[in-house]
Protein backbone atom coordinates (compact mmCIF):
# COMPACT_ATOMS: atom_id res chain seq x y z
CA UNK A 1 0.00 0.00 0.00
CA UNK A 2 1.33 3.35 -0.99
CA UNK A 3 0.15 6.77 0.16
CA UNK A 4 0.95 9.87 -1.84
CA UNK A 5 0.78 13.10 0.16
CA UNK A 6 0.83 16.44 -1.59
CA UNK A 7 2.76 19.05 0.32
CA UNK A 8 3.16 22.71 -0.48
CA UNK A 9 5.57 25.28 0.71
CA UNK A 10 3.58 28.41 1.43
CA UNK A 11 4.61 31.98 1.92
CA UNK A 12 3.70 33.50 5.25
CA UNK A 13 3.49 37.25 5.58
CA UNK A 14 4.95 39.42 8.30
CA UNK A 15 2.73 41.99 10.02
CA UNK A 16 4.16 44.83 7.96
CA UNK A 17 4.73 44.20 4.31
CA UNK A 18 4.82 45.80 0.89
CA UNK A 19 3.32 44.68 -2.34
CA UNK A 20 5.46 44.63 -5.43
CA UNK A 21 3.22 44.53 -8.49
CA UNK A 22 0.99 41.48 -8.15
CA UNK A 23 2.97 39.77 -5.41
CA UNK A 24 4.08 40.40 -1.86
CA UNK A 25 7.60 41.73 -1.89
CA UNK A 26 9.94 38.80 -1.33
CA UNK A 27 11.57 40.58 1.62
CA UNK A 28 8.42 40.19 3.70
CA UNK A 29 7.77 36.54 3.03
CA UNK A 30 8.86 33.57 5.02
CA UNK A 31 8.32 30.03 3.85
CA UNK A 32 6.81 27.18 5.72
CA UNK A 33 5.11 23.83 5.28
CA UNK A 34 1.43 24.45 4.59
CA UNK A 35 -0.50 23.98 7.84
CA UNK A 36 -3.11 21.64 6.33
CA UNK A 37 -0.43 19.51 4.65
CA UNK A 38 1.29 19.03 7.99
CA UNK A 39 -1.83 17.18 9.18
CA UNK A 40 -1.99 15.19 5.93
CA UNK A 41 1.63 14.07 6.36
CA UNK A 42 0.96 13.08 9.97
CA UNK A 43 -2.08 11.05 8.95
CA UNK A 44 -0.05 9.21 6.30
CA UNK A 45 2.84 8.54 8.67
CA UNK A 46 0.45 7.18 11.30
CA UNK A 47 -1.01 4.77 8.74
CA UNK A 48 2.49 3.65 7.96
CA UNK A 49 3.35 3.18 11.63
CA UNK A 50 0.17 1.14 12.12
CA UNK A 51 1.32 -1.11 9.30
CA UNK A 52 -1.62 -0.35 7.00
CA UNK A 53 0.68 1.36 4.54
CA UNK A 54 4.15 0.41 3.32
CA UNK A 55 5.32 3.60 1.77
CA UNK A 56 4.62 7.31 2.19
CA UNK A 57 5.65 9.45 -0.74
CA UNK A 58 5.49 13.24 -0.53
CA UNK A 59 5.06 15.22 -3.72
CA UNK A 60 5.44 18.95 -4.13
CA UNK A 61 5.36 21.51 -6.88
CA UNK A 62 8.03 24.03 -6.02
CA UNK A 63 11.43 25.54 -6.80
CA UNK A 64 14.68 24.22 -5.37
CA UNK A 65 14.26 26.38 -2.29
CA UNK A 66 11.21 24.32 -1.30
CA UNK A 67 13.38 21.24 -0.68
CA UNK A 68 13.94 22.64 2.79
CA UNK A 69 10.22 22.38 3.46
CA UNK A 70 9.91 18.96 1.86
CA UNK A 71 12.66 17.73 4.18
CA UNK A 72 10.26 18.51 7.02
CA UNK A 73 7.86 15.93 5.63
CA UNK A 74 10.74 13.46 5.31
CA UNK A 75 11.92 14.24 8.84
CA UNK A 76 8.43 13.51 10.13
CA UNK A 77 8.43 10.10 8.51
CA UNK A 78 7.67 10.26 4.78
CA UNK A 79 9.87 7.74 2.98
CA UNK A 80 10.79 9.73 -0.10
CA UNK A 81 9.80 12.82 -2.00
CA UNK A 82 9.23 14.09 -5.50
CA UNK A 83 9.63 17.73 -6.42
CA UNK A 84 8.31 19.02 -9.71
CA UNK A 85 9.46 22.33 -11.09
CA UNK A 86 10.05 24.28 -14.21
CA UNK A 87 10.48 28.02 -14.55
CA UNK A 88 7.28 28.15 -16.57
CA UNK A 89 5.40 27.15 -13.41
CA UNK A 90 6.37 30.36 -11.62
CA UNK A 91 3.60 32.82 -10.87
CA UNK A 92 -0.03 32.02 -10.41
CA UNK A 93 -0.55 28.33 -10.62
CA UNK A 94 -4.22 27.68 -11.03
CA UNK A 95 -6.04 24.55 -9.99
CA UNK A 96 -6.08 23.09 -13.50
CA UNK A 97 -2.31 23.44 -13.86
CA UNK A 98 -1.60 21.84 -10.50
CA UNK A 99 -4.04 19.07 -11.33
CA UNK A 100 -2.28 18.33 -14.60
CA UNK A 101 1.12 18.08 -12.91
CA UNK A 102 -0.12 15.92 -10.04
CA UNK A 103 -2.06 13.70 -12.42
CA UNK A 104 1.18 12.87 -14.22
CA UNK A 105 2.82 12.00 -10.89
CA UNK A 106 -0.10 9.76 -9.95
CA UNK A 107 0.24 7.97 -13.29
CA UNK A 108 3.82 7.11 -12.40
CA UNK A 109 3.30 6.30 -8.74
CA UNK A 110 -0.11 4.60 -8.77
CA UNK A 111 -0.82 5.24 -5.09
CA UNK A 112 -3.59 3.44 -3.16
CA UNK A 113 -4.46 6.55 -1.20
CA UNK A 114 -3.85 10.24 -1.79
CA UNK A 115 -3.92 12.79 0.99
CA UNK A 116 -3.89 16.53 0.36
CA UNK A 117 -4.49 19.50 2.62
CA UNK A 118 -7.91 21.18 2.46
CA UNK A 119 -6.29 24.36 1.19
CA UNK A 120 -2.99 26.20 1.04
CA UNK A 121 -2.60 29.07 3.48
CA UNK A 122 -1.36 31.51 0.83
CA UNK A 123 -3.52 31.04 -2.30
CA UNK A 124 -6.49 29.60 -0.36
CA UNK A 125 -8.10 27.96 -3.39
CA UNK A 126 -9.13 24.80 -1.54
CA UNK A 127 -9.67 22.87 -4.73
CA UNK A 128 -6.65 20.83 -5.77
CA UNK A 129 -7.51 17.56 -4.06
CA UNK A 130 -11.02 17.19 -5.44
CA UNK A 131 -9.98 18.46 -8.86
CA UNK A 132 -7.21 15.87 -8.96
CA UNK A 133 -9.62 13.12 -7.92
CA UNK A 134 -11.88 14.00 -10.85
CA UNK A 135 -8.95 14.07 -13.26
CA UNK A 136 -7.62 10.65 -12.25
CA UNK A 137 -11.12 9.27 -11.69
CA UNK A 138 -10.60 8.30 -8.05
CA UNK A 139 -13.35 8.52 -5.42
CA UNK A 140 -12.80 11.35 -2.95
CA UNK A 141 -13.90 13.19 0.17
CA UNK A 142 -13.20 16.80 1.07
CA UNK A 143 -12.57 18.36 4.49
CA UNK A 144 -11.91 15.13 6.34
CA UNK A 145 -11.30 15.35 10.08
CA UNK A 146 -11.44 11.65 10.94
CA UNK A 147 -10.22 8.68 8.94
CA UNK A 148 -10.41 4.94 9.32
CA UNK A 149 -8.64 3.14 6.50
CA UNK A 150 -7.96 -0.56 6.34
CA UNK A 151 -6.44 -0.69 2.89
CA UNK A 152 -9.76 -1.50 1.18
CA UNK A 153 -12.19 1.18 2.13
CA UNK A 154 -12.13 4.44 4.00
CA UNK A 155 -14.63 5.66 6.56
CA UNK A 156 -14.35 9.37 7.05
CA UNK A 157 -15.93 12.21 8.94
CA UNK A 158 -16.38 15.33 6.87
CA UNK A 159 -16.52 18.46 8.94
CA UNK A 160 -19.50 20.51 7.82
CA UNK A 161 -20.48 23.96 9.07
CA UNK A 162 -21.90 24.58 12.53
CA UNK A 163 -20.43 21.65 14.45
CA UNK A 164 -22.00 18.93 12.29
CA UNK A 165 -20.01 16.08 10.83
CA UNK A 166 -21.01 13.91 7.89
CA UNK A 167 -20.13 10.23 8.19
CA UNK A 168 -19.19 8.85 4.79
CA UNK A 169 -17.76 5.66 3.35
CA UNK A 170 -15.49 6.09 0.36
CA UNK A 171 -14.24 3.39 -1.99
CA UNK A 172 -10.50 3.30 -2.53
CA UNK A 173 -8.10 4.14 -4.10
CA UNK A 174 -9.28 7.58 -3.11
CA UNK A 175 -8.25 11.17 -2.63
CA UNK A 176 -8.97 12.73 0.77
CA UNK A 177 -8.46 16.39 1.62
CA UNK A 178 -7.37 16.68 5.23
CA UNK A 179 -8.62 19.26 7.71
CA UNK A 180 -6.59 20.57 10.64
CA UNK A 181 -7.34 18.91 13.97
CA UNK A 182 -7.61 15.38 12.53
CA UNK A 183 -4.48 14.48 14.54
CA UNK A 184 -1.63 16.12 16.40
CA UNK A 185 1.21 16.64 13.95
CA UNK A 186 4.52 15.64 15.48
CA UNK A 187 7.57 17.82 15.66
CA UNK A 188 10.44 16.56 13.59
CA UNK A 189 12.88 14.90 15.97
CA UNK A 190 16.61 15.51 15.67
CA UNK A 191 16.97 11.89 14.61
CA UNK A 192 14.25 12.39 12.01
CA UNK A 193 15.95 15.50 10.69
CA UNK A 194 19.26 13.62 10.43
CA UNK A 195 17.60 10.70 8.66
CA UNK A 196 15.81 13.06 6.29
CA UNK A 197 19.20 14.13 4.92
CA UNK A 198 19.67 10.59 3.62
CA UNK A 199 16.26 10.33 2.01
CA UNK A 200 15.71 10.84 -1.64
CA UNK A 201 14.10 13.89 -3.22
CA UNK A 202 13.62 13.26 -6.92
CA UNK A 203 13.53 16.46 -8.92
CA UNK A 204 11.42 16.34 -12.06
CA UNK A 205 10.71 18.82 -14.79
CA UNK A 206 7.44 19.10 -16.66
CA UNK A 207 9.17 17.49 -19.65
CA UNK A 208 10.13 14.51 -17.45
CA UNK A 209 6.43 14.07 -16.79
CA UNK A 210 5.52 14.44 -20.44
CA UNK A 211 3.79 17.78 -19.94
CA UNK A 212 4.24 20.36 -22.65
CA UNK A 213 3.86 24.02 -21.79
CA UNK A 214 1.33 24.66 -19.08
CA UNK A 215 -0.92 27.60 -19.59
CA UNK A 216 -3.14 29.21 -17.03
CA UNK A 217 -6.48 30.70 -17.91
CA UNK A 218 -6.40 32.75 -14.73
CA UNK A 219 -4.43 35.97 -14.59
CA UNK A 220 -3.64 37.70 -11.34
CA UNK A 221 -3.99 41.33 -12.34
CA UNK A 222 -3.97 43.17 -9.04
CA UNK A 223 -2.92 42.72 -5.44
CA UNK A 224 -3.61 45.30 -2.79
CA UNK A 225 -4.20 45.67 0.91
CA UNK A 226 -7.93 45.67 1.53
CA UNK A 227 -9.39 48.94 2.61
CA UNK A 228 -9.99 48.84 6.30
CA UNK A 229 -13.58 49.80 6.90
CA UNK A 230 -12.91 49.88 10.58
CA UNK A 231 -14.44 52.47 12.81
CA UNK A 232 -12.89 50.87 15.85
CA UNK A 233 -11.81 53.02 18.74
CA UNK A 234 -8.19 52.03 19.25
CA UNK A 235 -6.64 52.83 22.62
CA UNK A 236 -3.04 53.88 22.45
CA UNK A 237 -0.22 54.08 24.91
CA UNK A 238 1.35 51.86 27.54
CA UNK A 239 -0.51 48.67 28.41
CA UNK A 240 -1.32 49.97 31.91
CA UNK A 241 -3.11 52.95 30.39
CA UNK A 242 -4.89 51.20 27.53
CA UNK A 243 -6.11 48.56 29.97
CA UNK A 244 -7.66 51.27 32.15
CA UNK A 245 -9.44 52.76 29.13
CA UNK A 246 -10.71 49.41 27.93
CA UNK A 247 -11.77 48.46 31.45
CA UNK A 248 -13.89 51.56 31.68
CA UNK A 249 -15.65 50.73 28.39
CA UNK A 250 -16.21 47.16 29.54
CA UNK A 251 -17.66 48.31 32.87
CA UNK A 252 -20.02 50.62 31.03
CA UNK A 253 -21.27 47.57 29.14
CA UNK A 254 -21.87 45.83 32.44
CA UNK A 255 -18.91 43.45 32.19
CA UNK A 256 -17.59 42.17 35.50
CA UNK A 257 -20.44 43.86 37.33
CA UNK A 258 -21.11 41.00 39.75
CA UNK B 1 -29.35 32.23 -23.50
CA UNK B 2 -28.28 30.84 -20.15
CA UNK B 3 -25.66 33.09 -18.66
CA UNK B 4 -25.46 31.55 -15.21
CA UNK B 5 -26.35 28.17 -13.74
CA UNK B 6 -26.33 28.14 -9.94
CA UNK B 7 -26.92 25.09 -7.76
CA UNK B 8 -28.82 25.54 -4.50
CA UNK B 9 -27.54 24.04 -1.26
CA UNK B 10 -29.62 22.37 1.41
CA UNK B 11 -28.94 20.21 4.40
CA UNK B 12 -31.18 18.13 6.62
CA UNK B 13 -34.38 19.50 5.15
CA UNK B 14 -33.41 23.14 5.00
CA UNK B 15 -32.13 25.41 2.28
CA UNK B 16 -28.94 27.10 3.38
CA UNK B 17 -28.62 30.90 3.23
CA UNK B 18 -26.01 30.75 0.51
CA UNK B 19 -28.69 29.48 -1.88
CA UNK B 20 -30.36 32.90 -1.83
CA UNK B 21 -26.98 34.62 -2.07
CA UNK B 22 -26.23 32.58 -5.19
CA UNK B 23 -29.32 34.16 -6.72
CA UNK B 24 -28.04 37.64 -5.82
CA UNK B 25 -24.59 36.98 -7.24
CA UNK B 26 -25.89 35.03 -10.22
CA UNK B 27 -28.40 37.71 -11.20
CA UNK B 28 -25.63 40.31 -11.21
CA UNK B 29 -23.44 38.23 -13.50
CA UNK B 30 -26.36 37.32 -15.75
CA UNK B 31 -27.23 41.02 -16.09
CA UNK B 32 -23.65 41.83 -17.08
CA UNK B 33 -23.99 39.26 -19.85
CA UNK B 34 -27.57 40.10 -20.75
CA UNK B 35 -28.63 36.51 -20.19
CA UNK B 36 -30.73 34.28 -17.99
CA UNK B 37 -30.15 32.96 -14.50
CA UNK B 38 -31.02 29.31 -14.05
CA UNK B 39 -31.03 27.43 -10.77
CA UNK B 40 -30.80 23.75 -10.04
CA UNK B 41 -32.36 22.07 -7.03
CA UNK B 42 -30.97 18.59 -6.51
CA UNK B 43 -32.63 16.24 -4.04
CA UNK B 44 -34.38 16.95 -0.76
CA UNK B 45 -37.83 18.51 -0.43
CA UNK B 46 -37.80 19.67 -4.00
CA UNK B 47 -41.24 21.24 -4.22
CA UNK B 48 -40.84 23.22 -1.06
CA UNK B 49 -37.32 24.33 -1.98
CA UNK B 50 -38.44 25.34 -5.45
CA UNK B 51 -41.22 27.48 -4.03
CA UNK B 52 -38.79 29.28 -1.72
CA UNK B 53 -36.26 29.82 -4.50
CA UNK B 54 -38.72 31.23 -7.04
CA UNK B 55 -37.48 34.72 -6.39
CA UNK B 56 -37.26 37.79 -8.48
CA UNK B 57 -34.47 37.48 -11.03
CA UNK B 58 -34.57 33.70 -11.37
CA UNK B 59 -35.59 32.74 -14.92
CA UNK B 60 -35.82 28.99 -14.52
CA UNK B 61 -35.41 26.27 -11.93
CA UNK B 62 -34.39 22.76 -12.89
CA UNK B 63 -35.36 20.14 -10.37
CA UNK B 64 -33.67 16.81 -10.06
CA UNK B 65 -35.22 14.25 -7.75
CA UNK B 66 -32.14 12.36 -6.61
CA UNK B 67 -31.79 11.48 -2.94
CA UNK B 68 -32.59 13.30 0.27
CA UNK B 69 -29.17 14.70 1.04
CA UNK B 70 -26.05 15.92 -0.66
CA UNK B 71 -23.91 13.26 -2.26
CA UNK B 72 -21.02 14.71 -4.21
CA UNK B 73 -21.03 11.97 -6.85
CA UNK B 74 -24.67 12.68 -7.65
CA UNK B 75 -24.24 16.46 -7.52
CA UNK B 76 -21.20 16.28 -9.78
CA UNK B 77 -22.96 14.19 -12.42
CA UNK B 78 -26.14 16.27 -12.38
CA UNK B 79 -24.35 19.61 -12.51
CA UNK B 80 -22.11 18.39 -15.30
CA UNK B 81 -25.11 17.21 -17.35
CA UNK B 82 -27.07 20.39 -16.77
CA UNK B 83 -24.07 22.50 -17.73
CA UNK B 84 -23.62 20.50 -20.90
CA UNK B 85 -27.25 20.98 -21.83
CA UNK B 86 -27.59 24.66 -20.91
CA UNK B 87 -24.03 25.72 -21.74
CA UNK B 88 -23.97 28.58 -19.22
CA UNK B 89 -21.09 31.04 -19.23
CA UNK B 90 -20.79 30.63 -15.47
CA UNK B 91 -21.42 27.60 -13.28
CA UNK B 92 -21.94 29.21 -9.89
CA UNK B 93 -21.61 27.16 -6.71
CA UNK B 94 -21.27 27.93 -3.01
CA UNK B 95 -17.85 27.96 -1.39
CA UNK B 96 -19.30 25.93 1.45
CA UNK B 97 -17.83 22.70 2.72
CA UNK B 98 -20.07 20.78 0.34
CA UNK B 99 -19.26 23.23 -2.44
CA UNK B 100 -15.58 22.41 -1.91
CA UNK B 101 -16.56 18.74 -2.14
CA UNK B 102 -17.85 18.92 -5.71
CA UNK B 103 -17.19 22.27 -7.43
CA UNK B 104 -13.58 21.37 -8.31
CA UNK B 105 -14.74 18.05 -9.78
CA UNK B 106 -17.39 19.78 -11.88
CA UNK B 107 -14.88 22.33 -13.20
CA UNK B 108 -12.35 19.65 -14.04
CA UNK B 109 -14.87 17.40 -15.80
CA UNK B 110 -16.18 20.30 -17.83
CA UNK B 111 -12.66 21.55 -18.57
CA UNK B 112 -13.45 24.97 -17.12
CA UNK B 113 -11.11 27.16 -15.11
CA UNK B 114 -12.22 27.49 -11.49
CA UNK B 115 -12.10 30.53 -9.26
CA UNK B 116 -12.99 29.75 -5.65
CA UNK B 117 -13.99 31.73 -2.57
CA UNK B 118 -14.87 34.79 -4.61
CA UNK B 119 -16.02 37.88 -2.71
CA UNK B 120 -16.88 40.02 -5.73
CA UNK B 121 -17.28 39.31 -9.43
CA UNK B 122 -18.45 40.95 -12.59
CA UNK B 123 -17.94 40.84 -16.30
CA UNK B 124 -15.97 43.69 -17.81
CA UNK B 125 -16.07 43.66 -21.62
CA UNK B 126 -16.97 40.01 -21.54
CA UNK B 127 -14.10 39.05 -19.23
CA UNK B 128 -14.84 37.71 -15.78
CA UNK B 129 -13.06 39.76 -13.15
CA UNK B 130 -13.17 38.17 -9.72
CA UNK B 131 -11.97 39.47 -6.37
CA UNK B 132 -10.61 37.07 -3.81
CA UNK B 133 -8.36 37.11 -0.78
CA UNK B 134 -4.99 35.52 -0.19
CA UNK B 135 -2.56 35.06 2.70
CA UNK B 136 -5.22 34.70 5.38
CA UNK B 137 -7.11 37.80 4.17
CA UNK B 138 -4.07 40.05 4.43
CA UNK B 139 -4.35 40.96 0.74
CA UNK B 140 -7.06 41.13 -1.86
CA UNK B 141 -6.44 40.15 -5.44
CA UNK B 142 -8.17 40.59 -8.75
CA UNK B 143 -8.22 37.67 -11.12
CA UNK B 144 -9.16 37.85 -14.78
CA UNK B 145 -10.30 34.72 -16.50
CA UNK B 146 -9.26 34.12 -20.10
CA UNK B 147 -12.12 31.80 -20.88
CA UNK B 148 -15.73 32.40 -21.76
CA UNK B 149 -16.77 29.32 -19.79
CA UNK B 150 -15.89 29.37 -16.13
CA UNK B 151 -16.79 27.85 -12.77
CA UNK B 152 -16.95 30.07 -9.70
CA UNK B 153 -17.60 29.45 -6.02
CA UNK B 154 -18.79 32.34 -3.89
CA UNK B 155 -18.06 33.02 -0.25
CA UNK B 156 -21.15 33.04 1.94
CA UNK B 157 -22.29 36.33 3.39
CA UNK B 158 -20.83 38.53 0.62
CA UNK B 159 -23.97 38.99 -1.49
CA UNK B 160 -27.39 39.95 -0.24
CA UNK B 161 -29.91 37.14 -0.33
CA UNK B 162 -32.57 37.48 -3.01
CA UNK B 163 -36.15 38.20 -2.09
CA UNK B 164 -39.35 39.16 -3.88
CA UNK B 165 -41.48 36.54 -5.57
CA UNK B 166 -40.42 35.65 -9.04
CA UNK B 167 -42.13 34.42 -12.13
CA UNK B 168 -40.03 31.34 -12.55
CA UNK B 169 -40.37 28.43 -14.93
CA UNK B 170 -39.89 25.10 -13.21
CA UNK B 171 -38.76 22.09 -15.19
CA UNK B 172 -37.89 18.59 -14.13
CA UNK B 173 -34.46 17.68 -15.42
CA UNK B 174 -33.99 14.09 -16.35
CA UNK B 175 -30.46 13.39 -15.20
CA UNK B 176 -28.92 10.01 -15.91
CA UNK B 177 -27.04 8.87 -12.84
CA UNK B 178 -24.32 6.34 -13.49
CA UNK B 179 -24.64 4.35 -10.26
CA UNK B 180 -21.24 2.74 -10.71
CA UNK B 181 -19.73 6.21 -10.46
CA UNK B 182 -21.41 6.81 -7.09
CA UNK B 183 -18.53 5.65 -4.95
CA UNK B 184 -19.22 7.38 -1.68
CA UNK B 185 -22.06 6.69 0.71
CA UNK B 186 -23.24 9.12 3.33
CA UNK B 187 -24.14 7.10 6.43
CA UNK B 188 -25.39 9.94 8.56
CA UNK B 189 -24.55 12.96 10.62
CA UNK B 190 -23.15 13.59 14.04
CA UNK B 191 -23.35 16.68 16.19
CA UNK B 192 -20.09 17.53 17.82
CA UNK B 193 -19.24 20.14 20.39
CA UNK B 194 -21.68 19.14 23.11
CA UNK B 195 -20.48 19.11 26.68
CA UNK B 196 -20.25 21.20 29.82
CA UNK B 197 -20.76 24.77 28.62
CA UNK B 198 -22.72 26.28 25.81
CA UNK B 199 -20.73 29.29 24.64
CA UNK B 200 -23.65 30.42 22.50
CA UNK B 201 -25.56 31.26 25.71
CA UNK B 202 -22.85 33.47 27.17
CA UNK B 203 -23.32 37.22 27.46
CA UNK B 204 -19.61 37.92 27.66
CA UNK B 205 -17.01 35.82 25.84
CA UNK B 206 -13.28 36.04 26.26
CA UNK B 207 -11.88 34.30 23.23
CA UNK B 208 -8.30 33.20 22.75
CA UNK B 209 -6.37 32.51 19.53
CA UNK B 210 -3.01 31.35 18.29
CA UNK B 211 -1.36 34.50 19.61
CA UNK B 212 -1.30 32.78 23.00
CA UNK B 213 1.55 30.59 21.71
CA UNK B 214 1.71 27.94 24.45
CA UNK B 215 -0.81 25.77 26.20
CA UNK B 216 0.23 26.94 29.68
CA UNK B 217 -0.50 30.55 28.70
CA UNK B 218 -4.19 29.71 28.34
CA UNK B 219 -4.29 30.04 32.11
CA UNK B 220 -3.72 33.76 31.77
CA UNK B 221 -6.83 34.07 29.59
CA UNK B 222 -8.78 31.89 32.03
CA UNK B 223 -7.83 34.31 34.77
CA UNK B 224 -9.14 37.19 32.70
CA UNK B 225 -12.37 35.35 31.98
CA UNK B 226 -12.79 34.75 35.73
CA UNK B 227 -12.07 38.36 36.57
CA UNK B 228 -14.62 39.52 33.99
CA UNK B 229 -17.14 36.86 34.95
CA UNK B 230 -17.05 35.79 31.32
CA UNK B 231 -17.03 32.49 29.46
CA UNK B 232 -13.90 31.27 27.71
CA UNK B 233 -13.99 30.47 23.99
CA UNK B 234 -11.35 30.06 21.28
CA UNK B 235 -10.41 30.10 17.64
CA UNK B 236 -9.79 26.86 15.84
CA UNK B 237 -6.02 26.34 16.29
CA UNK B 238 -6.50 26.28 20.08
CA UNK B 239 -9.00 23.44 19.70
CA UNK B 240 -6.92 21.68 17.02
CA UNK B 241 -4.01 21.67 19.47
CA UNK B 242 -6.20 20.07 22.11
CA UNK B 243 -5.75 23.04 24.48
CA UNK B 244 -9.49 23.55 24.84
CA UNK B 245 -12.38 21.20 24.00
CA UNK B 246 -14.32 21.45 20.72
CA UNK B 247 -17.38 22.98 22.41
CA UNK B 248 -15.34 26.18 22.91
CA UNK B 249 -14.65 26.76 19.21
CA UNK B 250 -16.21 29.80 17.60
CA UNK B 251 -16.60 29.90 13.84
CA UNK B 252 -17.83 28.34 10.64
CA UNK B 253 -17.13 24.82 11.81
CA UNK B 254 -17.62 25.64 15.49
CA UNK B 255 -20.37 27.55 17.24
CA UNK B 256 -22.13 30.71 16.21
CA UNK B 257 -22.23 33.14 19.09
CA UNK B 258 -23.86 36.51 19.62
CA UNK B 259 -22.83 37.77 23.06
CA UNK B 260 -23.14 41.34 24.29
CA UNK B 261 -19.35 41.56 24.41
CA UNK B 262 -16.78 39.46 22.53
CA UNK B 263 -13.14 39.97 23.44
CA UNK B 264 -10.83 38.46 20.79
CA UNK B 265 -7.31 38.00 22.12
CA UNK B 266 -4.53 37.01 19.72
CA UNK B 267 -7.09 36.14 17.05
CA UNK B 268 -6.45 37.38 13.49
CA UNK B 269 -10.08 37.36 12.39
CA UNK B 270 -9.96 34.81 9.57
CA UNK B 271 -13.20 34.65 7.62
CA UNK B 272 -14.12 31.26 9.08
CA UNK B 273 -13.71 32.65 12.58
CA UNK B 274 -15.62 35.85 11.90
CA UNK B 275 -18.49 33.80 10.46
CA UNK B 276 -19.20 32.63 13.99
CA UNK B 277 -18.97 35.86 15.97
CA UNK B 278 -19.80 38.84 13.81
CA UNK B 279 -23.22 39.00 15.45
CA UNK B 280 -21.68 40.06 18.77
CA UNK B 281 -22.99 43.43 19.91
CA UNK B 282 -19.61 44.82 20.93
CA UNK B 283 -16.35 43.39 19.63
CA UNK B 284 -13.04 44.08 21.34
CA UNK B 285 -9.71 43.04 19.81
CA UNK B 286 -6.36 42.71 21.50
CA UNK B 287 -3.81 42.04 18.81
CA UNK B 288 -0.34 43.40 18.13
CA UNK B 289 -0.87 43.52 14.36
CA UNK B 290 -2.72 46.72 13.44
CA UNK B 291 -3.59 45.20 10.04
CA UNK B 292 -5.18 42.04 11.42
CA UNK B 293 -8.60 41.59 9.75
CA UNK B 294 -10.25 41.44 13.19
CA UNK B 295 -9.90 45.23 13.33
CA UNK B 296 -12.29 45.51 10.37
CA UNK B 297 -15.14 44.44 12.60
CA UNK B 298 -13.89 45.48 16.04
CA UNK B 299 -15.54 48.32 17.96
CA UNK B 300 -12.63 48.72 20.38
CA UNK B 301 -9.05 47.64 20.06
CA UNK B 302 -5.68 47.62 21.74
CA UNK B 303 -2.82 47.17 19.31
CA UNK B 304 -0.27 45.73 21.66
CA UNK B 305 1.28 42.58 23.05
CA UNK B 306 -1.42 40.53 24.76
CA UNK B 307 1.10 39.44 27.39
CA UNK B 308 1.32 43.06 28.52
CA UNK B 309 -2.32 44.02 28.11
CA UNK B 310 -4.06 41.00 29.62
CA UNK B 311 -2.29 41.09 33.02
CA UNK B 312 -2.98 44.83 33.22
CA UNK B 313 -6.64 44.21 32.42
CA UNK B 314 -6.87 41.48 35.04
CA UNK B 315 -5.40 43.88 37.60
CA UNK B 316 -8.12 46.40 36.70
CA UNK B 317 -10.89 43.97 37.51
CA UNK B 318 -9.49 42.30 40.58
C1 LIG C 1 -12.95 24.75 6.15
C2 LIG C 1 -12.38 25.56 7.28
C3 LIG C 1 -13.12 25.75 8.45
C4 LIG C 1 -12.61 26.52 9.50
N1 LIG C 1 -13.37 26.72 10.63
C5 LIG C 1 -12.90 27.55 11.60
C6 LIG C 1 -13.68 27.86 12.76
O1 LIG C 1 -14.79 27.38 12.95
N2 LIG C 1 -13.16 28.71 13.69
C7 LIG C 1 -11.92 29.30 13.55
O2 LIG C 1 -11.50 30.08 14.44
N3 LIG C 1 -11.16 29.01 12.48
C8 LIG C 1 -11.62 28.15 11.50
N4 LIG C 1 -10.82 27.86 10.44
C9 LIG C 1 -9.40 28.29 10.46
C10 LIG C 1 -9.20 29.73 10.06
O3 LIG C 1 -9.02 29.79 8.66
C11 LIG C 1 -7.93 30.29 10.72
O4 LIG C 1 -6.84 29.47 10.43
C12 LIG C 1 -8.04 30.45 12.24
O5 LIG C 1 -9.25 31.08 12.58
C13 LIG C 1 -6.90 31.26 12.74
O6 LIG C 1 -6.95 31.31 14.14
P1 LIG C 1 -6.22 32.47 14.96
O7 LIG C 1 -6.80 33.78 14.59
O8 LIG C 1 -6.25 32.08 16.38
O9 LIG C 1 -4.69 32.33 14.48
P2 LIG C 1 -3.84 33.26 13.51
O10 LIG C 1 -4.54 33.53 12.24
O11 LIG C 1 -2.49 32.65 13.47
O12 LIG C 1 -3.78 34.65 14.29
C14 LIG C 1 -3.05 34.86 15.47
C15 LIG C 1 -3.12 36.36 15.74
O13 LIG C 1 -2.49 36.62 16.98
C16 LIG C 1 -1.75 37.80 16.88
N5 LIG C 1 -0.68 37.72 17.88
C17 LIG C 1 0.40 36.90 17.89
N6 LIG C 1 1.14 37.11 18.99
C18 LIG C 1 0.51 38.08 19.70
C19 LIG C 1 0.79 38.75 20.92
N7 LIG C 1 1.86 38.43 21.67
N8 LIG C 1 -0.05 39.72 21.34
C20 LIG C 1 -1.15 40.06 20.61
N9 LIG C 1 -1.47 39.45 19.44
C21 LIG C 1 -0.65 38.48 19.00
C22 LIG C 1 -1.23 37.82 15.46
O14 LIG C 1 -0.96 39.15 15.05
C23 LIG C 1 -2.39 37.20 14.70
O15 LIG C 1 -3.27 38.19 14.21
C24 LIG C 1 -11.31 27.09 9.38
C25 LIG C 1 -10.57 26.90 8.21
C26 LIG C 1 -11.09 26.14 7.16
C27 LIG C 1 -10.29 25.97 5.92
Amino acid sequence: MKVLVTVAEVGTVEDDFEIDGTAIDERYLEYDLNEWDDYAVEEAVQLSEEGTVDEVVAVTIGPERSEETIRMALAKGADRAIRVWDDSVEGLLDVAAKTEILEAVVDEEEPDLLLTGVQTADAMFGATGVSLAAAIDYPWAAVVNDLEYDGESASVHRELEGGVEELTDVETPAVLTIQTGINQPRYASLRGIRQAQQKEITAKTLADLGIEGLESELRLTEMYEPEVESDATVFEGRAEDTAVQLASVLREKGVGAQ
Amino acid sequence: MTAVLAVAEHRRGELRDVSYELIGAGRGLADDLGGELHLAVIGGQIEEFTRSLSREGVDAIHTVDEGEEFNHDVYTQVTEQLAEELDPDVVLLPNSINGLDYAPAVATRLGRPLVTDVIDADFEDGTLVATREMYGSKVETTIEVDSSRVAVTIRGGEWPGANGNGDTTVEEFDATIDESAVRSTVRGYEEVAGGDVDISDAEVLVSVGRGIEEEENIELIEELADALDATLSASRPIVDNGWLPANRQVGQSGKTVAPDVYIAIGISGAVQHVAGMKGAETIVAINNDPNAPIYDIADYGIVDDLFDVVPALIAEFE
